[in-house]
């Protein structure tokens, strides 16, 4: 294989990957931007997603379509719920109290799903199927196109749904002040739900993708890809919608440069050095918004 | 103090701490001498010590200062590895009496400068940072450890297979002096003006700066410290283990010392000490029922969260003075002396 195509491929590689950190990263973000809160569970709400669809798929034997379809809903669902049992209560508590109940969440999600589902990894049946096709002299995944363009679509939605329709705007309303969004008139309970439910919805779709590149289920799959999404949405700015995209990107791309240059070993440890940097040299991300605190 | 408030002086105050403090030492040892306590169970309270020294120096991060570090476990295995390479190179060559406080010191240093390297960055910045930045830290900590053999061409932590043959030199007494001087260190700056500005800075971080106080220096002790104490406790953990192995260090075992924190009472010593005590040894008793530990353990989280965010002790701290104070002015006035009540 020429040099060429060997960076091409792995162009490809990062890509990928970094669409699905992308699609993870924006759930991190809206949550952030909204209420503050970093979503410690968002990342164990793609595994119960992955779980969902391999229920359907391999225990249901239903096709792939109704796996992706419960995958999503379920997830959209999970989130819903866990923001109205456990995060409403702490609507007015110090953000310490808030962010110790996410970690707890995510800890009772892996757990929970270890305990019913076995700690062992569970083999994905293929959720995505076609054929590759050649660019030049170069192969090219058909899998990994769909998760490209899956990711883009869901982003360009996301910025539609945000910038143009009235709940989008309700959101942008009570992300920059709770307080006079309610005098306003606006719900912030069914805006914040909103938000949790399209975040999650966004996490189903990331699950799906994730499980056709990584066909595998297991209880901890996701913490990792959470922890490398929320590095993500860090870099691009948290609270930032292209932020996180262009974050997810990054990530994905440096991810794919370091398995090339023969360190896969290490890359879980050049994402984190690369949080420390970013948190070193701009706290606020690429794009992040400089935010004055007010007494 | 309250004014007009005549409790006991100050050094018949430590006397009597110290007292007990040797009264329980000598009690406990003579019984696992005596076999009344047996092997098995004298291991399950030295463990206990461990995780009492991770809950309260955690505490003194999370409680004293307000700050959520989420990588506790990574500078447990800083110090316990630092510790362990040091025991193994001089077990043969100085004497355990000199050997064994160097390697706990060690650990807490080593430990110590790590915590300094990632504080000063992480608390320079406000909000939620530090605890991503610390449980990044935890997670790189665990790669290093995993890898680093490979890099430097020779072997030191022997990554994944596990360091072994550590010698294991922590005793029962050894574990529970450093309980006893980590807690007494904690109060001791705690009711100190250092103490207070760290407490300051819990209570309103920008009140506090607006007073004068230098809040990144004292947000970096206090973290600095809190990761001292962790070393010395991951290196207690190294002697009492006698091998270690980086996954063993994760993101889990900093969890579990938050929950013992947070269980206990966010700011309570005497919180974080029982909760510790409970959340080590109710496990080993319930074996049949581990799988639904780490399950228990969250939603402990989530439902002390909702219901009582301040933890079970709140920021109650268990005082002896103010317990015998009355007694000790019946008994210092002339009047009728009353059987003080015990720890």
């Amino acid at each position: 294989m020429s040099v060429f195509s060997t960076i091409v491929s792995q162009l490809f590689n990062g890509l990928q990957s970094g669409s699905i950190y992308a699609l993870v990263a924006l759930g991190y973000s809206m949550v952030y931007g909204i209420i503050m809160l970093l979503n410690f569970a968002h990342g164990d709400i793609i595994m119960v997603g992955a779980y969902i669809a391999w229920i359907m798929m391999t225990m249901l034997g239903l096709p792939p379509v109704i796996g992706i379809i419960a995958a999503i809903a379920g997830c959209t669902l999970l989130g819903v719920l866990i923001e109205k049992a456990a995060y409403s209560p702490l609507r007015k508590s110090p953000r310490l109290s808030l962010l110790i109940t996410a970690i707890g969440i995510s800890f009772f999600l892996e757990n929970i799903s270890q305990l019913i589902m076995g700690a062992g990894a569970k083999a994905m049946p293929s959720i995505i199927s076609g054929s590759n096709f050649r660019l030049g002299t170069t192969e090219i995944s058909f899998v990994s196109t769909v998760t490209i363009v899956v990711s883009v679509l869901s982003m360009v939605l996301l910025t539609f749904l945000v910038q143009k329709t009235k709940m989008g705007k309700g959101m942008r309303a009570v992300s920059e002040d709770m307080g006079a969004a309610q005098l306003m008139g606006i719900s912030v309970n069914k805006t914040i739900s909103f938000t949790f439910a399209v975040g999650s919805a966004l996490a189903g779709i990331g699950a799906v993708l994730y499980c056709s590149a990584y066909p595998q289920a297991s209880p901890t799959m996701g913490s990792m890809l959470g922890l490398k999404a929320f590095v993500a949405a860090v870099l691009g700015g948290i609270g930032s919608i292209p932020g996180a995209m262009i974050g997810g990107f990054a990530i994905g791309l440096l991810e794919a440069l370091v398995s090339a240059l023969g360190l896969s070993v290490w890359k879980d440890g050049v994402v984190f050095a690369i949080l420390i940097v970013v948190l070193l040299v701009k706290p606020t991300g690429i794009m992040g918004r400089v935010i004055k605190e007010k007494v | 103090m309250i004014k007009g408030y005549k409790g006991i002086p100050m050094p018949v105050r430590y006397l009597i701490n110290a007292g007990l403090f040797v009264v329980f030492l000598v009690v406990v040892s003579s019984l696992t001498d005596a076999k009344v306590i047996s092997t098995y169970n004298n291991k399950i309270i030295m463990l206990i010590g461990i995780n009492i020294i991770l809950a309260v120096s955690l505490n003194l991060a999370t409680g004293y200062l307000g700050q959520l570090p989420l990588g506790h476990a990574g500078f447990m295995a800083v110090g316990a590895y630092a510790s362990a390479i040091f025991m193994k190179a001089v077990i043969k060559t100085l004497p355990l009496g000199l050997s064994l406080p160097l390697g706990l010191l060690i650990g807490g240093l080593v430990a110590a400068v790590f915590g300094f390297i990632i504080g000063i960055p992480a608390l320079r910045l406000k909000g939620d940072y530090l605890a991503i930045i610390t449980l990044g830290f935890g997670e790189i900590i665990r790669v290093i450890l995993l890898n680093i053999d490979s890099v430097i061409g020779f072997k030191l932590t022997y990554g994944a297979a596990g360091l072994k043959s550590i010698p294991k030199t922590t005793t029962f007494l050894d574990t529970f002096i450093c309980v006893f001087l980590v807690c007494f260190v904690i109060h001791a700056i705690l009711k100190s003006r250092h103490g207070r500005a760290v407490l300051s800075i819990r209570e309103n971080e920008i009140a506090a700066e607006s007073c004068g106080i230098n809040t990144t220096y004292y947000k970096t002790m206090a973290f600095v410290m809190s990761a001292f104490f962790a070393g010395v406790a991951g290196s207690l953990y190294a002697g009492y283990i006698g091998i270690l192995d980086p996954t063993g260090f994760g993101f889990m075992k900093s969890i579990e010392i938050l929950v013992m924190v947070v269980l206990g009472g966010m700011g309570s010593m005497i919180g974080s000490v029982i909760s510790a005590t409970v959340l080590t040894a109710l496990p080993e008793f319930l074996r049949e029922f581990d799988a639904y530990r780490m399950v228990v353990y969250s939603l402990l989280l989530v439902v002390v969260m909702i219901f009582k965010p301040t933890g079970l002790m709140g920021t109650y701290d268990f005082s002896l003075s103010r317990l015998l104070g009355k007694p000790w002015e019946r008994l210092t006035s002339g009047g009728k002396s009353k059987k003080a009540g015990d720890r």
